[in-house]
């Protein structure tokens, strides 16, 4: 297996006119890893997120992905290299059914967004290829429902299944338990770990619930006021002194 | 497990029992209600192509007369000037309101909503100026009248279009063509990617599709099929005028469109045919067939925004659900 880390962040810095929200941020994440980048309100992990994942050029630094700089790339073709993300509030086709949802990614990873003369439905093995990551996320009995009428908790199922169907390489989760009761925050824990095992998917993920961060992470970051605090482990973040006083408050109870 | 719509014999049989309905209806109706259907095919052909943009891509076109006009003008051009072939008018009016789109498109497609239709209503504007101004080509305010209308050439057959049915059936035909092949595009993977830009196109840019290029190949597509029914209007009219051109033709589309119902395939076809029976049932009571217009437009909008068409399928398929 390749031993370079699938993302490589150097000297990342974001500024919206004179303020700079992210300042200096360098980090790695490592292949098959579920990382997590915390930080309170303001930080700017929506900020890194956007300026690694292409919303904008970041003002300052690179991004490296699977060897390659992407910085300043558009989106969709960052997307075709395998970095993939969700969004904070639930980002999905809300009229389109639970199935034609999964079906937008599979068009377009298999070259067909511009094929005007084929009928959408004779194309069985992207029907197929939907079919199995509806089951995979256990969405499936919903296929055929506007997307728009599931629970709260499935819709985030669909944009995972969204994310999931263009079989990413790393996927960047921007609060993937957010506005979620107990119940559903458990479930999607429970979703990503098995993700995590199936799809051999690296997962980088923000999170304000610090019980499932310190469940499922391997390696965290810490964002305070744009810059990097620290990095490491679960246990090391915990007992990490400069973390405590500028993010957790000192409570040891997370 | 049954993922996929199924067709069932309605989406398949009532447009051909249409077809077949609209055929025979020049051996019943009076003439003059023959050349009232002539219109109201055409601008159901302009009007679905206009739904192509706001109802399936979400892009709210105010400058679809423009390439309408451009149709219109490259068909009297080839008429007058082009050798007078009916079938070369009738191909070269699709290419060049393709031509004019794929150019003002690619302008066009990088903004959105109320933007896009300032950009469209711009372009729109400044193609009615050229009709207008430019005399020499275009004839100026008086437009391309044509003195005679090629006759319908089928080998051995040729049809003087000068026989309102022969125009008629003309104008039915190439309706149906359009239509089937907006209908192919709405259903392909491509048609996906326009449902998925209206629904959301920041996600559809973040499981990556490339939006101003799905947008601008939509354009086109609209515009070339805008331009077709274009040059069903200038035979129909024996002329092209700037006025084909005008923001107040791009509006008609619009207004159609939200009368049968936007995203509705068939919806707009439903409102041109609204429209026109509308107003020719209004005019010969009272002048005011805009007032009657607005009284009939504003409820539609604020009660059912899915259009007439738009509910009214909404409404079957909500009694069928109930019913299995």
């Amino acid at each position: 297996m390749n031993s370079q880390p699938i993302l490589k962040i150097a000297h990342l810095g974001h500024s919206y006119g004179k303020f700079p929200v992210i300042r200096d941020i360098s980090l790695e994440v490592d292949r098959g890893s579920l990382t997590a980048l915390i930080g309170p309100n303001g930080a700017g992990k929506t900020t890194f997120y956007n300026a690694v994942s292409g919303r904008f050029r970041p003002t300052r630094g690179q991004v490296f992905f699977d060897g390659r700089e992407i910085t300043g790339m558009p989106a969709h073709k960052i997307v075709s290299l395998g970095l993939l993300r969700s969004f904070q509030i639930t980002n999905i086709f809300p009229n389109l059914t639970v199935i034609e949802n999964v079906l937008v990614p599979l068009v377009l990873q298999h070259g067909k967004s511009c094929a005007l003369w084929r009928r959408l439905q004779a194309e069985d093995k992207l029907y197929r290829q939907a079919e199995a990551v509806l089951d995979k996320i256990g969405i499936l009995d919903a296929a055929g429902r506007p997307a728009c009428e599931l629970a709260y908790g499935d819709r985030r199922r669909v944009e995972m299944a969204i994310v999931l169907a263009r079989q990413p390489k790393l996927v960047l989760l921007d609060e993937p338990t957010a506005g979620m009761n107990p119940e559903e925050t458990e479930q999607m824990v429970q979703l990503i770990r098995e993700l995590a095992e199936h799809f051999g998917t690296t997962f980088f993920l923000t999170e304000h619930d610090m019980r499932v961060v310190f469940s499922v992470a391997a390696k965290i970051f810490v964002l305070h006021q744009g810059h990097l605090l620290a990095a490491g482990s679960p246990q090391a973040i915990r007992e990490n002194r400069r973390v405590r006083e500028a993010y957790l408050g000192g409570s040891t109870d997370a | 497990m049954h993922t996929k719509p199924v067709a069932t014999y309605r989406t398949r049989l009532l447009p051909l029992l249409a077809f077949l309905l609209l055929a025979a209806g020049p051996f019943v109706l009076p003439v003059y209600w023959t050349f009232i259907l002539t219109e109201i095919l055409i601008m159901a052909l302009f009007a679905m192509s206009f739904n192509l943009l706001m109802g399936y891509t979400g892009l709210l076109s105010f400058g679809q007369a423009g390439f309408f006009g451009t149709g219109a003008y490259a068909a009297a051009l080839v008429i007058l000037k082009g050798g007078g072939s009916l079938w070369l008018a009738l191909a070269a009016a699709p290419l060049a309101a393709a031509l004019a789109a794929l150019v003002i498109g690619y302008l066009c497609v990088r903004r959105d909503e109320i933007y896009f239709a300032m950009i469209t209503l711009g372009f729109g504007m400044m193609l009615y100026t050229l009709a207008h101004n430019w005399i020499e080509i275009s004839g100026g305010s008086d437009g391309l009248p044509l003195a005679a209308i090629p006759p319908l050439n089928l080998g051995a057959l040729r049809i003087s279009l000068f026989n309102p049915v022969a125009m008629y059936l003309l104008v039915l035909c190439t309706t149906a063509l359009g239509a089937l092949f907006l209908q192919r595009v709405v259903r392909s993977p491509f048609g996906l990617m326009l449902t998925a830009i209206r629904e959301n196109r920041d996600r559809l840019a973040f499981v990556g599709a490339d939006v101003r290029r799905v947008r601008l190949v939509a354009f086109v597509i609209a515009g070339a099929v805008s331009g077709l029914a274009g040059a069903l209007f200038c035979l129909f009219n024996g002329m092209a005028t700037p006025d084909f051109m005008h923001w107040s033709f791009s509006a008609r589309p619009v207004l159609m469109t939200v009368l049968g119902g936007a995203g509705v395939f068939w919806g707009p076809a439903f409102g041109a045919a609204v429209f026109f029976i509308l107003e020719q049932l209004t005019t010969q009571i009272t002048e005011n067939w805009m007032i009657v217009l607005g009284a009939v437009l504003i409820p539609v909008v604020v009660f059912f925004p899915k259009g007439i068409l738009g509910t009214w399928l909404h409404f079957l398929k909500n009694r069928r659900s109930q019913r299995s």
